[in-house]
């Protein structure tokens, strides 16, 4: 079960990630020394703080992979609990919540990594949607407090979904059983994480560079059309380029790092939106001080289910 | 008293500290090993545990808590915890037939004030609940008036409030099983005994330097 699940071509993109970490760190050593206005301190120290998340991140991603699937499905049952903890403590619940958000963090989440661990493929892709989402509303109503009683049960359902289900879906890349790439699927979860992960930020730096025409700025002032178009071009392009460490074509590669890019931006745009709403202006403060994990997955949140139905009904028979 | 830290009650803090992800503030001084007395807004079982799990060792080893003795002694669970692992000063509550609810019980009598004077001695610190119960987390409650008593016999202490954010979310009243959100821990500025200032005033004055610590909703 601890069988190491990395190989030449997993250290080749491994290494890969490994040395823009280092160049993107010289090169923000360099603009910190050039700029020292204000408004470009803020941009350097933004990127300046994602750097030093990604080191950690890639650190921790070597760890996990190291100590094969077990490994990978603590890392990210990890990612979710820290997730889940920072979305419900955004969202305001009230005291009859009590117990069902008890039995979302210790019961449910555990169970849904498990049942990934188990390789139980059905039980796995209706757990959350199906069970937990019947569960929840009677298990709120139980408690006798009837007011906002929809908004509650729906806000602990998206919650769940996103943080534990989705998200569960990365890690259960390594159980596809894909003929011919049998023992290298790391190299698929690393390279939905690189893709995904770059998306992000080349949506930013183009953003930053040549960004004009916001998307919707009332959800968040940061993401424009330019911005969009540059990040998913040259992510996409540098998705295709890494066709050789999965088992598609370049032509596949393409279309599968397209997809992982325009997933990534709903899902930011989605979690921005959650947080204009309810987040900044009552609990904000609470997690502001605490790594921002949502900030980092929630784009993965939303091409990691995506993506593995799609490789597993392309690639596996 | 013996002044080592149970090994059970540094588990327990660490135990709190990781369930509440409490996020600790020192905004109007900083920790000192001099003796105070912090006192706090009541909403979680959670709330001692946290807030004397942000002091550092050294002076966690000399504060105390001030425990309710019905509820405290109730179960030999609960005296071992309160007795063995956290050295609690224990105060007796009785049924106050003035109060708007004459079945709760309420702290009263001059024998409280003179356990906890004596429990800080020369050189122990007391963490102290004035509102005398746990409320909902939504606001801080009137303070019963055992602080200002403790004042007037106790000057040369400091007074330094301290509010605990989200901890009623964390573990409610009446609830045994936590759920892990995150918290905040603020400490604001020492607080003394004006020379003239009578009972209400100071305790009014209080309840608002713990008030306005509040950080959620602030943004």
């Amino acid at each position: 079960m601890f069988e190491a699940l990395h190989d030449a071509k997993f250290d080749w993109l491994y290494g890969g990630v490994l040395l823009l970490l280092l160049i993107s760190t010289l090169i923000v050593r360099i603009l910190k020394a050039r700029h020292r206005d204000d408004d470009s301190r803020t941009t350097i120290n933004n990127f300046n703080a994602r750097i030093r998340a990604w080191w950690k991140m890639a650190a921790i991603f070597a760890l996990a992979v190291a100590s094969g699937r077990i490994g990978s499905l603590i890392l990210f049952g990890i990612i979710s609990f820290l997730a889940m903890r920072e979305y419900m403590t955004l969202v305001p619940t009230r005291r009859g919540d009590h117990r069902t958000l008890f039995w979302s963090f210790f019961v449910i989440m555990p169970l849904q990594y498990y049942l990934v661990g188990i390789q139980w493929y059905v039980l796995f892709a209706i757990m959350i949607p199906v069970l937990a989402c019947i569960y929840i509303p009677p298990s709120i109503a139980i408690a006798g407090d009837t007011e906002h009683f929809l908004e509650r049960a729906s806000k602990i359902q998206f919650g769940i979904m996103v943080c534990v289900y989705s998200l569960s879906h990365a890690p259960a890349l390594l159980l596809l059983k894909i003929p011919g790439f049998e023992g290298h699927d790391a190299r698929l979860l690393l390279y939905l994480v690189i893709v995904d992960q770059m998306s992000d930020v080349l949506q930013n730096v183009w953003g930053k560079l040549i960004g004009k025409h916001k998307i919707a700025w009332r959800v968040s002032p940061n993401k424009t059309w330019e911005g969009f178009a540059g990040g998913v071009v040259s992510a996409t392009a540098l998705g295709t380029a890494l066709w050789w460490a999965t088992p598609f074509t370049p032509l596949q590669s393409a279309g599968m790092s397209l997809m992982i890019c325009i997933l990534g931006f709903n899902g930011s745009l989605v979690m921005s939106a959650i947080k204009r709403d309810i987040g900044i202006k009552d609990f904000g403060v609470v997690v502001e001080g605490r790594g921002g994990i949502l900030d980092r997955i929630d784009s993965l949140c939303f091409a990691a289910p995506i993506f593995f139905h799609l490789v597993r009904y392309l690639f596996v028979p | 008293m013996n002044n080592n830290i149970h090994p059970i009650a540094s588990l327990l803090a660490a135990v709190a500290r990781g369930i509440s992800g409490v996020q600790v503030q020192w905004a109007g001084c900083e920790p000192d090993e001099r003796q105070r007395i912090y006192f706090a807004n009541h909403s979680s079982h959670l709330d001692f545990v946290v807030l004397w799990s942000a002091l550092p060792s050294e002076i966690r080893a000399r504060t105390r808590p001030i425990a309710a003795k019905d509820y405290w002694e109730a179960t030999p669970l609960r005296r071992y915890l309160s007795q063995n692992v956290f050295h609690a000063v224990f105060l007796e509550r009785v049924s106050n037939h003035k109060a708007k609810n004459a079945d709760e019980p309420h702290f009263a009598g001059r024998h409280l004030i003179e356990a906890m004077v004596e429990a800080l001695g020369t050189e122990n610190s007391l963490i102290l609940f004035p509102e005398g119960t746990r409320g909902s987390g939504e606001k801080v409650e009137p303070f019963r008036s055992g602080m200002y008593h403790l004042a007037l016999r106790r000057p040369d202490v400091q007074l330094v409030p301290a509010h605990l954010e989200n901890l009623n979310r964390i573990l409610p009243k009446g609830e045994f099983l936590p759920v892990p959100m995150l918290s905040l821990l603020t400490f604001g500025k020492p607080l003394h005994l004006e020379p003239d200032e009578d009972k209400d005033a100071f305790l009014e004055r209080a309840r608002e330097a713990v008030a306005s610590l509040r950080r959620i909703g602030s943004a």
